[in-house]
């Protein structure tokens, strides 16, 4: 395994999703406090911080995840190419059709590998013929480099999987909807090694299409897949910048007790 | 000595049991209960499940036994002195009375000093009933069968006693320190679950050996290929009746079928509601009133059925159709029942719902697909192995409902397609041919075992069905 996956330095500096003066509260909690963040196209960004941080919280209020939280509410902007995903014209199903998402705990359907992977392409009406759908269920699969394991198999249930594919059948089943930004909340919590490997490759190869935030616990794992690091500790985004800038000269010093492994 | 004396008894010797068993394990170790294998609770428990468990279990086998037994050698010697034609179970039941009732009366020997009508009206003036007066033989045999009781019920006291004894003696040797009380008192309460079970399982096979020797016996005088092939049903008690299965068969699963096309949608709709759409306090709110249905009871339904359905089905449909005048029929039994049932297809499937892992919605819902398309595309298919289990169960109930057949199908055994017509079921027919003071000698009565055993099948292969889709479909999610 790469120390680190990527040499070439971050090269897309355009603005994906950018955040300002962003809260959010659990009914009187306050979980997120004045998160100001921009997220590049093109990019890996990585949120790091100890557990209860709120991390996962505010990378579920990118595709508005959070609405399915009665207590929950979201303040403040944010915003995706300009428009801002909490106006009331916006239909927050299909902000989850261009923000995609992939959970920590590998979630495939109780259906085949192929209708888990049509699963959005079908939904959005992205195909307008079998070949086309067949196509793309191909396409995903190769690009989650699960195709030559289940190409045989394509009709037998996802749950039949082991755990690292049926990750990756979860990053194919997002990436066959052809997202814009790809959403991962510790995807290799549940994955060993070798897995992990996998999916980190993935992510990397990922980059090249799409944004891809991924929350994570390992430190490791943040400096080899990204370009962008935000720390977050207690609610509020401590520091955020070039991973290679964070993880050897972080400028908080919270941050830099984190690296090293003195809070969290 | 009476029963209740008796487990009294045994009761106090289990307990003296528990704290001498207690104590014993503690000056044992010496004062010092640290030593024990278990907590001292245990041995004094171990001690007084010995005690009691055995005993009782051997109460209840010589109670169960100990009638058989006497009522078989007191009828033995009754039989020969009976007149050809009398009935032995009257016979029996009248000795049995008598036997009862001997002691309010006085002795054995002054009992038989009385002239037959004298003893009677003795009876009588103790409010003992009998089915006509008692000959010498008879009263001879309930003096027989009473001493017999009476020897059998001290044999009882004495062998419950000892074993207990017996038991308390075993289980307060046993206890040393390294004795391993708790697992032994663990492992005699497993016992005692597996008993518990058998006794379910034993019940039913019970029921089905008695439907099943009374089938046989209907059999015997009835062919069975009439029963299930002819399309006629007319009993008739002078004889000569056609007891055809098949139109009170279409009744059932008629009126099953609309109660189900009734209840199926409405339920599961307010099920994919309760569980996917509604707030926390809709449904602290709404579930507990949907399960009321539930708690009415089915006469209450049949009455509503009788008065109020079946009439406005019959004045705004089957009579501006043309398709009947009667106010009882298929229709109004089916979507009574299909509202009874409500409950039972939405509280279940609620559940079931529920229980589908939210991260499978999550992945739905983070590919963009709306709640709908959720809950049609995902949570449905992982739930559907549970709501067909749900459906199956609402249907065998449907099958065996009585009440609401009775006062909104009608009683008339048809074969008909109108749903406006009144027909009637298989349970209404078995209640209409066991009422009423017929022996249980004619095809007439028995054909009532046939049928219950005809029902009992087709429900117990509902079950097994619904338990078989369960289990074949039910890991497809973690």
């Amino acid at each position: 395994m790469k120390d680190v996956l990527t040499e070439n330095a971050v090269k897309a500096e355009t603005s994906k999703i950018s955040a300002r003066k962003a809260q959010v509260y659990y009914g009187t909690n306050h979980a997120i406090k004045d998160v100001d963040v921009e997220i590049l196209d093109k990019t890996v960004t990585a949120f790091i911080g100890p557990s209860g941080c709120g991390k996962s919280t505010f990378l579920r209020c990118l595709n508005r995840m959070n609405d399915t939280i009665p207590s929950c509410r979201v303040e403040g902007s944010i915003t995706l190419d300009g428009e801002d995903i909490y106006d009331k014209r916006v239909d927050p199903v299909q902000l989850r059709a261009k923000v995609g998402m992939v959970f920590q705990k590998p979630n495939p359907f109780p259906k085949s590998i192929y209708d888990n992977v049509a699963y959005g392409p079908k939904i959005h009406g992205l195909t307008r013929s079998k070949a086309e759908l067949d196509e793309i269920v191909e396409k995903s699969l190769r690009r989650a480099a699960l195709w030559n394991e289940v190409k045989d198999r394509l009709q037998t249930p996802g749950t039949g999987l082991s755990g690292g594919q049926q990750q990756r059948l979860c990053i194919a089943r997002a990436v066959a909807t052809s997202p814009e930004v790809l959403l991962m909340d510790e995807p290799c919590s549940a994955l060993d090694p070798i897995a992990t490997a996998q999916v980190e490759e993935l992510i990397d190869e990922l980059r090249t299409n799409f944004s891809v935030v991924i929350v994570t616990h390992s430190m490791q794992q943040a400096a080899r897949v990204s370009q962008r690091t935000a720390f977050f500790h207690l609610g509020n985004l401590v520091e955020y910048g070039e991973t290679g800038q964070i993880f050897t000269n972080p400028k908080d010093p919270r941050t830099e007790s984190y690296i090293t492994g003195r809070i969290g | 000595m009476s029963i209740g004396i008796l487990s009294s008894i045994l009761l106090a010797l289990a307990a003296a049991g528990y704290f001498i068993g207690r104590a014993r394990a503690v000056s044992a170790a010496g004062g010092d209960t640290r030593k024990l294998h278990s907590l001292a609770g245990f041995y004094g428990q171990s001690v007084a499940l010995f005690t009691a468990v055995p005993a009782f279990l051997l109460m209840a086998a010589w109670l169960f036994i100990q009638p058989i037994l006497i009522e078989s050698r007191v009828s033995g010697q009754l039989q020969q002195t009976l007149a050809p034609d009398a009935s032995l179970s009257l016979v029996m039941a009248d000795v049995r009375r008598l036997a009862n009732a001997i002691d309010s009366i006085g002795t054995a020997d002054e009992v038989a000093a009385l002239s037959p009508e004298a003893l009677t009206a003795r009876l009588g003036e103790q409010g003992v009933a009998m089915g006509g007066d008692m000959s010498v033989a008879q009263v001879a045999a309930a003096n027989e069968y009473r001493l017999l009781s009476n020897q059998s019920r001290t044999g009882m006291t004495v062998a419950t006693i000892a074993l207990a004894l017996a038991g308390l003696a075993f289980a307060l040797r046993r206890i040393r320190i390294d004795f391993r009380a708790r697992n032994v008192t663990e492992q005699f309460v497993m016992v005692l679950m597996i008993a518990a079970s058998l006794i379910a399982v034993l019940t039913t096979a019970g029921i089905v050996v008695s439907l099943l020797f009374e089938t046989i016996h209907f059999f015997k005088l009835y062919p069975a290929s009439d029963f299930f092939l002819s399309t006629t049903w007319s009993p008739k008690f002078g004889g000569g009746s056609d007891l055809g299965i098949w139109p009170l068969l279409w009744g059932t699963l008629y009126v099953s079928l609309i109660a189900l096309i009734v209840a199926v949608p409405v339920g599961l709709m307010s099920a994919i509601y309760l569980a996917e759409y509604a707030s926390p306090r809709v449904r602290t709110w709404v579930k507990p009133a949907i399960e009321i249905l539930a708690g009415i009871p089915t006469i209450v339904y049949g009455l509503f059925a009788l008065i109020t359905v079946g009439p406005l089905l019959r004045d705004y449909f089957a009579l501006p159709l043309g398709l009947g005048n009667s106010s009882s029929s298929v229709m109004t039994a089916g979507l009574v029942m299909g509202i009874m049932v409500i409950p039972f297809v939405s509280s279940l499937s609620d559940d079931i719902i529920n229980a589908v892992p939210q991260s499978l919605r999550d992945g739905s819902l983070g590919l963009g697909a709306t709640p709908s398309e959720t809950v049609r595309q995902v949570v449905l298919p992982a739930a559907l192995p549970g709501i067909v289990g749900a459906i199956l169960l609402a249907a065998s109930r449907a099958i065996g409902e009585t009440m609401i057949v009775v006062m909104g199908a009608g009683a008339a055994a048809k074969l008909s397609l109108n749903p406006f017509e009144a027909m009637t079921t298989v349970t209404v027919k078995i209640v209409s041919q066991l009422t009423g003071d017929t022996e249980f000698a004619s095809p007439e009565t028995l054909v009532a075992f046939a049928l219950g055993l005809t029902l009992f099948v087709i429900t117990l292969a509902l079950n097994i069905l619904a338990l078989w889709i369960v289990r074949r479909y039910r890991e497809q999610y973690e």
